[in-house]
């Protein structure tokens, strides 16, 4: 009646047990070793992007050489002369330095409050909704368009630039943050209160830190928009100040014919724009979300 | 036998009645109906039960996670009302680390923020509790670099270095692999000769119920009821392989399934 299906005399026959006294992994030859100098070279991120930068300016230059038109796009030779001799005069230099300040300002004025926004939605249901529709009113409403009723309110000058930086830093950054809280797991949240963590520190502790990948992300979106908003309104109304910002020298330079100086303050926008992106915020990163293993 | 006595007059955690429901979008659903237990100093106790018996449910209110619809849970005399670090959870999700802290801060934080310890002797209590479970090697790594078993070591030590008054256990070695469950079964079990902690373990395990406790509460599931209690403290990993672990083993078996076995019987009878 019983079948016995563990044992097969037959078959057992054929394949004999063995066992295997284990070896020194010594002998086994490779089993880590450093990578060499070109490999490591060859695999950094700062390496790539270098070469996609060096093939970029390659192309620039071959074409402009080739156009022969500095009038209508200046070599990259002729954009760094102009670059260099400008920042040299300090004109360039102080251009940014304006600009930055601005942008400083309305930056952190719209994290404040994206800080006050987001906090008062965790707390409770009716800030969710409110928070929640706030954003899609006015995460899709351009910065720019508020421009004319920015001059309207606050005149010419940095009141309304800050005013439309806020505007373009907020809703970006409250969106995310408010995301990034809600996507914290439960069993971390279900920790994080069964030490007694409630109200502030709970989400000072635990939210945050939790959610900081959307958070991130949130800053660096709320950047870009900010630098974009501040440029675009510095091309329309740098005149009210004599020390207009970098889109006054832009706009200057273009109603000279000037077009390598026009070139030059582009790449004085994008150089900027890669210094915060790869080198402020991939330090944040490094510091916190890579070094957590929350984002490869 | 005095002291046996005593303890029986006082448990550590005493769960009367308690009825618990929770509402899904669709649903009102009763996880337990008028559940009773008590757990005692010192013991290793196990709730066991299919799933859909509220077991978690029910650890889950022993947290202050959930409050009873009906009857009360009271610790040391007190009623449960919020979470509190007294009752230390241990989960069965890896995520329960922070994952901006490392092991050493990990287990440092609920003593840091529950100001119980010194900030001396909290550091040398957090050391100790990784030492106990072997990880001092891994001190100052962030728990994406740990596997599944040492990232539930890091939970184990984190809820014991607070010397919490009941550990609550959620399934704590489900996720983890046969092997690897094992060897943490044992740790744990070696933890206990050492320190005598008090713990509440659910599990849907008969075989780790028996190895794991010293009594067993047995649920039935829709909605979760007690179906017996009872006493493990003989049997264990030195049993395993002996009669009365499977007798155990089959009558709490007897115990879940017993209605089913029953109408299964009669259907293998026929095919035999």
């Amino acid at each position: 009646m019983t079948v016995n299906l563990k044992t097969n005399p037959a078959s057992a026959a054929h394949r004999p047990e063995f066992e295997i006294e284990p070896t020194d992994a010594i002998t086994v030859g490779d089993v880590e070793r450093p990578l060499g100098f070109i490999e490591r070279v060859v695999n950094n991120e700062g390496a790539q992007r270098l070469a996609i930068l060096l093939v970029l300016i390659a192309v620039w230059q071959t074409y402009a050489l080739w156009l022969n038109n500095s009038l209508l796009f200046p070599s990259f030779t002729e954009t760094v002369r102009t670059f260099w001799g400008d920042i040299l005069n300090g004109e360039l230099v102080n251009r940014t330095v304006t600009s930055l300040r601005t942008l400083a300002l309305g930056y952190v004025l719209g994290l404040a409050l994206a800080a006050i926004l987001t906090t008062f939605a965790v707390a409770s249901t009716i800030g969710t909704r409110i928070l929640s529709t706030l954003t899609a009113m006015f995460n899709p409403l351009p910065a720019i368009a508020l421009l004319p009723l920015a001059l309207i309110w606050f005149g010419l000058g940095t009141p309304s630039m800050v005013f439309v930086i806020i505007h373009s830093v907020l809703w970006a950054v409250s969106l995310n943050t408010l995301s990034g809280f809600r996507s914290v797991p439960e069993t971390l949240r279900m920790s994080g209160r069964n030490v007694g963590l409630k109200g502030a520190r709970y989400v000072a502790l635990i939210l945050i830190p939790a959610a900081f990948p959307s958070i991130l992300s949130g800053l660096k979106i709320g950047w870009a928009f900010a630098w974009r908003t501040l440029v675009a309104a510095e091309l329309v109304f740098g005149v009210s100040s004599r020390s207009g910002g970098i889109g006054w020298y832009i706009f200057e330079a273009r109603n000279d014919l000037d077009t390598a100086t026009v070139f030059s303050g582009l790449l004085t926008v994008i150089l900027i724009g890669l210094f915060v992106e790869s080198v402020i915020f991939r330090a944040i990163e490094a510091r916190t979300v890579n070094l957590w293993g929350m984002q490869r | 036998m005095v002291e046996r006595g005593d303890q029986a007059m006082h448990p550590l955690l005493e769960v009367n009645g308690v009825t618990l429901q929770y509402k899904t979008p669709r649903h009102l659903v009763t996880a337990t109906y008028q559940v009773d237990f008590s757990v005692h100093q010192g013991d290793r106790y196990v709730i066991l039960g299919p799933s859909g018996c509220g077991k978690s449910t029910l650890l889950k209110s022993v947290g202050g996670f959930m409050p009873p619809v009906e009857g009360n849970i009271r610790i040391r005399g007190r009623d449960i009302v919020a979470p509190g670090p007294d009752r230390m959870m241990v989960f069965q999700e890896f995520e329960q680390l922070m994952p901006w802290k490392t092991v050493f801060q990990n287990v440092l934080f609920p003593m840091s923020v529950t100001r119980k310890f010194s900030a001396t002797e909290a550091r040398e209590r957090a050391n100790a509790a990784i030492d106990k479970v072997k990880l001092s090697e891994f001190h100052n790594i962030y728990p994406h670099m740990l596997s599944g078993g040492m990232k539930m070591r890091v939970a184990i030590a984190r809820a014991m270095a607070l010397e919490p008054d009941i550990l609550l256990m959620d399934e704590p070695f489900a996720a983890l692999d046969a092997l690897t469950r094992r060897t943490m079964q044992q740790e744990l079990l070696a933890l206990w000769d050492q320190l005598r902690f008090t713990v509440l373990f659910v599990t849907h395990s008969i075989e780790e119920a028996i190895i794991v406790g010293s009594r067993i509460l047995v649920m039935s599931p829709h909605p979760g009821r007690v179906r017996a209690e009872l006493d493990t403290g003989n049997l264990g990993f030195g049993n395993i392989d002996q009669v009365e672990f499977g007798t155990m083993s089959k009558r709490i078996h007897g115990l879940l399934f017993g209605d089913e076995l029953h109408r299964a019987g009669t259907l293998e009878e026929v095919t035999a």
